[in-house]
């Protein structure tokens, strides 16, 4: 099957029912997507489907297909960084930082759709992210400085 | 006969871990340096274990692990201080596991193992656990010891490599060495030309290493106690940071294991006649306790696993979670006593004078549970093997895949990877075993194996169940007596048990963070008593500190309350120590605190735990809502010595925090039929982030002692919260997690 990916286009021989995680992980070397609980209760493998924040480990690869998928590792790069990763790197939100890629991507849905978002909005979208270590006072204020950001540009 | 001339000869005692044949390289092994485990080729140099230098840049080792906690750049950080290198222009190296990289805070600071040092009769056991240690090489990450163990060795390195530099450039230049300068990883002569310091590295190799330099005065400090930018946030920010679970090795298969899900129990008969039929699956084979499934990719192995029929045996703790509860109510016996380090005044004259106050409290099991789930991969050939995996202890794991293999430790070479987390977990090494275990039956094929979540967190060594009794006494508005009685299986024999180390003698585990408390009640005992036939369990960040904080604080505030008397106000006048007594100071100026219920609905809690040498205070604030109860705020403060970083610092002590209320919260591990429960984060999430309060942090730094600050924000998290709640809604609660019989927002 084709998948598009940080609009790079891959033809993969998987599964229909392999999760997206794991096409992108193990098939196709996305290593920034990260395995956390397989069940949709971390968030640590978001990606955005179709501009959409989605868990990939609930995603089968062939529902996949057709679709513009977009990891980590296309919304910006060490030196060309999306906004919210400069906010990230600013306030030193990472601790392990394995839970950072999905908290990142799903902030960017969040953007997306709240320029300027509250905390009580922050706090609704990035419920389902978890973060082991508590980086949590630190994600929210990224994410306000981030906004801050991109509305000044 | 004392227990400890009941332990056999050639068994060296460390705390209360025996090393057996530990002693036979005598005391002048110990106070030799060990040897620098770097090797060099052409043009390289490596002063010291900790800065390799040749024609590419300055590598800098940083030999405690990372599990998220930054030290691979408090490390850097530290050797950069006096080495006068700029930290974005350096490479990190973990180093290989060798002796030269020996923990010396884990053997001075934790004689009975993470217990910190008190008084002469202490000061007495250091040097010899210290020596032992050097012997053992014990290059462990724990106990929050890094930067007690790495302040003035990691400097020492950084110095004495820096005179080396000079005392090459001077051979070089012909100029006299007291006329060098250094700067920004130059060498600068007094006609200002620099030399690089990687352009030294071929005078380097012939030049006598400076020893026994003098340290640079705070005042000179560049680095530390300034922010700084962790050598690893961009990476962490950008996707681009390979963890363990991320490394690929030419040639490597993809696997998982099937245990059995009572932990510890055997693999009865089995049938992977489908599995093996599964696209992508080339091997299953039998590995202790289990199986493990051999693939092309991570996924096709998990489904194989689920797709394989096995019989599995019982374990050797109770199937119920019942069971567990009565073996800790059945240890408080004197057959079971295991320790009694605190016994001032008369406690039982106190207590026969007037009524007494008695309550019952428990802290469960608990998952360790990092988000990035645990993974090694183990390549073994026919003399050698070769390890990539996120470890804490290094050198344990080199040893077992040697066993495993058949071969010498020396040749087992570990690759140390970043960590997503630990929390304790990665003190085990069980999946390194698996791993080893799969990969001697396929020689020369790298073997990744990858537990999945729930293989993770049934088969984690959780954090010791733990039940204490309090029986106090208070007159005249003053708390007067306490009696605490803790009951735990013990985590370091269980742990040590493990690695083949026995645990003679006490295990101070069992009442770290209540019988060394700073509060000088006028009767206070604390005993220990050692449950046994319990699940497996092992050390969870802050360790025995994370529930006797909680059944210490937690007893003060019952008394408090029955003596009429204000929860800060009373700790203020029974406090012992004036480190610990700043600390309080701090929490009740930052809160502006005006008492436990500055209005109603409202409830505010206090609580001080001293553990792993740090008086950490906190007050936390709970409002009562329609929805349930909201922690608003927390207030802490913690009295370290020096902070290294404060911006690091600042996030620690906030995620600490969050940790410690998290889990009392929501989470524990109960076992139904022998295996553990829950199985992934649906049941055992510790907090989310709508439920995270404000968090604001003091840094105290009124201390002689440098300490290390990953755990000591835990333990006075759930008994401030504890008091919170009792202040907002009047329930005292005495189990955790708090919403068996609360609700929260």
């Amino acid at each position: 099957m084709k998948l598009t990916v940080n609009g790079t286009s891959h033809e993969v021989d998987v599964e229909e029912d392999m999760p997206l995680l794991w096409v992108l992980r193990d098939e196709l070397g996305y290593k920034g997507v990260k395995y956390g609980c397989g069940i949709a209760q971390c968030g640590a493998c978001t990606v955005h489907l179709d501009g959409v924040a989605t868990r990939s480990c609930q995603i089968p690869a062939g529902s996949a297909e057709g679709a513009e998928v977009l990891t980590i590792e296309g919304l910006g790069q060490p030196d060309a960084l999306h906004a919210l990763q400069a906010a990230w790197i600013e306030h030193q939100v990472a601790q392990c930082g394995y839970c950072q890629s999905g908290q990142i991507m799903q902030a960017a849905d969040l953007l997306s759709q709240v320029a300027d978002p509250t905390d009580q909005d922050i706090d609704d979208a990035m419920g389902g992210n978890l973060c082991r270590c508590g980086t949590y006072p630190r994600i929210r204020a990224a994410i306000r400085s981030a906004a801050q950001a991109m509305k000044e540009v | 006969m004392s227990r400890i001339g009941t332990i056999a000869r050639r068994t060296f005692l460390v705390g209360s871990v025996a090393v057996v044949g530990g002693a036979a390289f005598g005391v002048y092994a110990a106070r030799k340096p060990h040897p620098n485990p770097l090797q060099t080729g052409e043009g390289e140099a490596a002063i010291t274990p900790y800065v390799r230098i040749d024609g590419g840049g300055v590598t800098l080792i940083t030999p405690r692990a990372d599990s998220g906690q930054g030290v691979y750049h408090v490390q850097a950080a530290l050797i950069a201080e006096e080495l006068d290198v700029d930290l974005d222009a350096i490479a990190i190296d973990p180093g290989p596991p060798a002796p030269a990289y020996w923990n010396t805070a884990l053997g001075a600071e934790a004689a009975e193992f993470m217990v910190p040092a008190q008084g002469a009769m202490h000061n007495a056991t250091e040097g010899v656990v210290t020596a032992a240690m050097k012997l053992m090489g014990l290059q462990i990450t724990g106990g929050s010891t890094s930067v007690p163990d790495g302040f003035d060795k990691l400097r020492a390195a950084g110095a004495s490599a820096r005179e080396t530099l000079k005392s090459a450039a001077a051979a070089r230049s012909g100029v006299d060495v007291t006329l060098l300068e250094t700067e920004s990883g130059h060498v600068i002569l007094p006609d200002g030309s620099r030399i690089a310091y990687p352009d030294l590295a071929p005078e380097l190799a012939e030049t006598p290493v400076v020893q026994d330099v003098p340290l640079r005065a705070p005042e000179d400090w560049r680095y530390i106690g300034k922010p700084m930018q962790r050598l690893d946030i961009v990476a962490k920010s950008t996707g681009t940071q390979t963890y363990g679970i991320d490394v690929e090795v030419e040639g490597m298969v993809h696997a998982t294991v099937l245990l059995n899900p009572a932990q510890g129990g055997d693999l009865g008969d089995w049938d992977a006649a489908e599995a093996l039929t599964m696209r992508g699956v080339t091997d299953i084979v039998p590995i202790t306790g289990g199986l493990g499934i051999v693939a092309d990719n991570t996924w096709r192995a998990f489904k194989a696993a689920r797709a394989i029929s096995a019989e599995w045996g019982a374990p050797d703790f109770p199937a119920e979670q019942e069971g567990h509860w009565a073996a800790l109510e059945a240890a408080f016996t004197e057959e079971a006593r295991d320790s009694r380090k605190r016994d001032d005044g008369d406690v039982e004259a106190a207590l026969a004078e007037g009524e007494v106050i008695e309550a019952e409290y428990r802290a469960p099991y608990l998952a360790h549970a990092p988000l990035e789930p645990l993974s090694a991969i183990v390549r073994v050939n026919a003399d050698s093997a070769e390890v990539w995996t996120g470890t804490q202890i290094p050198r344990f794991l080199q040893n077992n895949v040697a066993r495993i293999a058949g071969i010498d430790a020396e040749n087992v070479i570990v690759n140390a990877q970043m960590m997503g987390g630990s929390f304790g977990h990665r003190l085990e090494d069980e999946v390194v075993k698996h791993a080893a275990e799969i990969a001697v039956q396929m020689p020369g094929v790298p073997v990744k194996l990858t537990y999945s979540r729930e293989e993770d967190m049934i088969h984690d060594y959780p954090r010791a169940i733990a039940m204490g009794r309090i029986r106090g006494r208070v007159s005249e508005g003053r708390v007067q007596a306490l009696d605490l009685s803790i009951a735990q299986p013990s985590v370091m024999s269980s742990q040590m048990g493990r690695q083949g180390l026995s645990a003679p003698g006490p295990d101070s585990q069992i009442v770290a963070g209540a019988f060394e408390q700073p509060f000088a009640l006028p009767h206070q005992r604390v005993t220990g008593y050692r449950a046994t036939g319990l699940a497996p369990v092992s050390s969870w960040r802050s360790v025995g500190a994370s529930s006797n904080g909680f059944f210490y604080n937690c007893a003060l505030d019952e008394l408090i309350h029955a003596a009429a008397a204000d929860p800060l106000e009373e700790r203020l006048r029974l406090v012992s120590d004036p480190l610990a007594r700043a600390a309080l100071e701090a929490v009740g100026e930052m809160s502006g605190w005006s008492g436990p219920t500055p209005e109603a609905g409202l409830g505010r809690g206090v609580a001080l735990t001293r553990s792993f040498g740090v008086h950490c205070a906190q007050v936390v604030e709970v409002r009562d809502t329609e929805a349930g109860l909201r922690i608003a705020r927390v207030w802490v403060a913690a009295e370290v010595g020096r902070i290294v970083d404060p911006v690091n610092f600042e996030n620690l002590v906030q995620g600490g925090v969050i940790w410690g209320l998290g889990h009392a919260m929501n989470s524990e591990i109960t076992y139904s039929g022998g295996v553990a429960q829950p199985d992934n984060f649906h049941d055992h999430a510790g907090m989310r982030i709508w439920q995270a309060p404000e968090i604001e942090v003091r840094g105290l730094e009124n201390g002689d002692a440098v300490r290390g600050i990953g755990e000591p924000p835990v333990p006075p998290a759930a008994p401030a919260l504890a008091g919170a709640i009792f202040a907002a809604t009047g329930t005292r609660l005495r189990e955790m997690p708090f919403n068996r019989s609360v609700t929260f927002a």
